[in-house]
């Protein structure tokens, strides 16, 4: 049995189970157990890839190429440290009394099933079928979001369900018209024609009239869930008002999910067009969400939102990224995947236990970090340094390749990128400084922290900016050659 | 080319087409909740008598059971599932005051009238009953959009959400004869429990707002309180 299998079966049965464990300390344990399966079972199917190549399986419903394979081990782990935080953070909130043992059972149950609709949506070869994926993780995390029933997480989760409904309905509509393309060139009667592996074999056959529309109906679709500007309402919203391990995966993994489906679409469309139009419209979006998001980092006064800001910042310069096409930029897009996802997963860990520190999630209630407890101080602290930029760390080396890259193909770009990095940065740090230095309000008390997820992510991140390990950056070459055509350096 | 020329197929096709977008129109203009819904279910009925008779004449047999499916879910489901929520929740008589109602509809046909040169350049490789076909699917998801837009109550923005549905599925139907059975199911499956998901809404919304007025969600922006 291979273990494409496993990895999509196990969480698959994990929600089925979760659901029917009424002991939400119990189901806790079980989805820990569950996530470390599906993550073992995952670095297998990667060892095996990595081995033999592209795996197509037997029904071709499921592709795994170096593109994919390693986003599923990226979304395995995260939702593997992600668990670990969320059992005794989510027993704490039960404790506090903000959500009781029954909607325990949904989210338990609702983690495993985002869990499956991601990895659905990375592994299936079907167009269609991903359509469906990335629905059903909108559909699993939306009664999550509005968990804690307070107005105000029950407006996000409107929000986010009205806002991404509608805006996925235009990627199955793109979807449509690409098997429409499809289907004129390669006959109707087959039925294999939505499937990813057969369009890229025949993309240069597809009419390029069709496929224009079409990439317009799913950029706007998917880039509602990258959260490109100015369709991103819904996800500093999302990410703000649900319980943190959410945010967590929804900022870390998500919004990557949603630019892998992107990017797929990109290389069809990029066959059939012979034109760099999707790379420009990508390019156009991304950098707007990126300068605005920067500026929006400045004005706020809840500290998930900010990080929510920041997270479209990051989708935003990754989608420029892949814009731009070229060796070097997508191999600077896909480390920046990599280390975003962990770095920002991490700081999301740590604004968990310092807003259950303070007790309230607002900036300026916020202070004294690092003097009541330090672990979760500079837990927060070297996080954002990371998020930021700042040299060792991992998202350094990507954002310099990304820049760098700018400046071989489109040197007046680098000077807004340039600013708005630095815009982000003072955006960052103007609300850090006193929420890690302050002065601690009085009977401000340390709480349970559980910093190892942190400290793992953190320290892949500085290693990945010191050294990237042969096999990771051989997976990176091979995916960049896949998905621009040419080896990078 | 003249209508009478084309094949009774497609003239069937154009009729249903014309009628699915008359029903999106009806809704923008219908201002009451139950009515409201009837008109949403009349267009489930419609796209699946569309479905059925592209099934017929093209010998697609998947397409019978995506009928029946459609049939099902949108005419018959979906709707009832709305309307006992509405009589759950006391509004099934409950008129909206619309913003504007003749402006709505006038840049109803503005949006038609879009579409239709939008499609234009698919026309190209295309016939006339697939150009006229992409237009209207294109239109009416646009449509169930302004409606969206245009209202204020949870109830009729999920109806503008679930027309939109039904303009992709027409989409699908009427230009590449459906999709592939195993993606029809999964799509058919998502607007299943987002049904059911938008009902649980309908209950925390009125609980935390107490109202169905989506208007009055607005706690959240980048204000500092």
């Amino acid at each position: 049995m291979s273990p494409l299998y496993l990895v999509l079966w196990l969480p698959l049965a994990g929600g089925l189970l979760l659901a029917l464990v009424p002991n939400y300390r119990i189901a806790g344990y079980i989805n820990v157990t569950i996530a470390a399966a599906t993550f073992g079972s995952s670095v297998w199917l990667a060892w095996n890839v990595l081995g033999t190549g592209p795996e197509l399986s037997p029904g071709k419903l499921f592709y795994i190429d170096a593109f994919n394979v390693y986003l599923v081990a990226l979304t395995a782990f995260v939702g593997l440290t992600t668990a670990i935080f969320s059992r005794p953070y989510m027993q704490h909130e039960v404790e506090r009394g903000r959500v009781g043992p029954p909607r325990m059972r949904l989210y338990h149950s609702m983690y495993q099933g985002f869990l499956f609709a991601m990895l659905l949506a990375l592994t299936t070869n079907n167009m269609g079928v991903l359509w469906v994926a990335m629905e059903a993780a909108t559909l699993t995390t939306v009664l999550l979001v509005s968990l804690y029933r307070t107005p105000e997480s029950v407006e996000a989760a409107w929000k986010y369900f009205i806002l991404c409904g509608v805006g996925i309905a235009q990627a199955l509509f793109g979807t449509v018209l690409l098997y429409f393309a499809a289907e004129r060139r390669l006959g109707a009667q087959r039925n294999d024609t939505l499937l990813w592996s057969v369009l890229h074999n025949h993309a240069t056959q597809l009419d390029p009239a069709v496929l224009a529309i079409a990439f317009v109906f799913l950029l706007v679709g998917y880039g509602t869930k990258v959260g490109l500007v100015p369709l991103h309402n819904w996800l500093p919203d999302a990410h703000s008002e649900g319980p943190t391990p959410m945010s967590a995966v929804l900022s870390g993994l998500l919004l990557n999910v949603a630019l892998y489906a992107l990017v797929r679409v990109k290389m069809l469309v990029d066959g059939s067009l012979h034109t760099a139009l999707a790379g420009h419209l990508m390019m156009g979006f991304g950098l707007l969400s990126f300068l605005v998001a920067s500026l929006f980092l400045h004005r706020q006064h809840d500290i998930k939102r900010m990080y929510s800001y920041s997270s479209i910042e990051h989708m935003g310069l990754m989608t420029f990224a892949f814009g731009i096409g070229g060796a070097l930029a997508t191999f600077a897009a896909l480390l920046h995947m990599t280390v975003h996802s962990l770095t920002k997963s991490s700081i999301f860990v740590t604004v968990g236990h310092a807003s259950q520190l303070a007790g309230t999630q607002r900036i300026e209630h916020i202070r004294g970090l690092i003097r009541t407890q330090p672990q979760v101080g500079w837990g927060l602290l070297i996080g954002t340094l990371a998020i930021a930029g700042f040299p060792p760390f991992g998202v350094f080396m990507s954002e310099f390749l990304v820049l760098n890259a700018t400046m071989k193909s489109w040197p007046w770009l680098t000077l807004p990128l340039l600013l708005g990095l630095a815009i982000a940065f003072a955006g960052l740090f103007r609300h850090l400084q006193p929420m890690v230095y302050g002065t601690p309000p009085p009977g401000q008390t340390r709480v349970k922290a559980n910093m190892l997820p942190v400290a793992i992510h953190l320290a892949l991140v500085l290693w990945l900016g010191l050294s990237i390990p042969l096999f990771l950056s051989h997976w990176f070459e091979q995916a960049t050659s896949l998905i621009s055509g040419s080896l990078p350096l | 080319m003249h209508l009478s020329e084309l094949s009774l197929f497609s003239q069937g096709i154009l009729v249903s087409a014309a009628l699915v977008l008359f029903t999106s129109f009806v809704m923008l203009a219908q201002a009451r909740i139950q009515p409201l819904i009837y008109a949403f279910a009349w267009q489930g009925a419609l796209l699946s008598i569309t479905t059925a008779l592209v099934a017929l004449v093209s010998g697609h047999t998947h397409l019978y059971i995506s009928a029946l499916l459609t049939f099902g879910l949108k005419a018959l489901l979906i709707p009832w599932m709305l309307y006992r929520l509405t009589r759950r929740l006391h509004i099934q008589y409950d008129v909206e005051i619309v913003a504007h109602p003749s402006l709505t509809l006038l840049g109803g046909a503005v949006l038609v009238v879009f579409c239709y040169y939008v499609a234009l350049p698919i026309a190209q490789l295309s016939t006339l009953v697939t150009r006229n076909t992409i237009a209207v699917s294109m239109a009416t998801v646009l449509l169930g959009m302004l409606l969206m837009i245009s209202r204020r109550t949870a109830v009729a923005q999920v109806i503008g959400f679930m027309s939109i549905e039904n303009g992709l599925f027409f989409a699908a139907v009427a230009s590449t004869y459906g999709m592939p059975m195993i993606v029809e199911l999964g799509v058919a499956f998502d607007v299943l429990v987002a049904a059911v998901l938008f009902g649980v809404f309908f209950f925390q919304i009125r609980t935390s707002i107490d109202s169905l007025d989506v208007d009055r969600l607005n706690r959240l922006s980048e204000r500092g309180e």
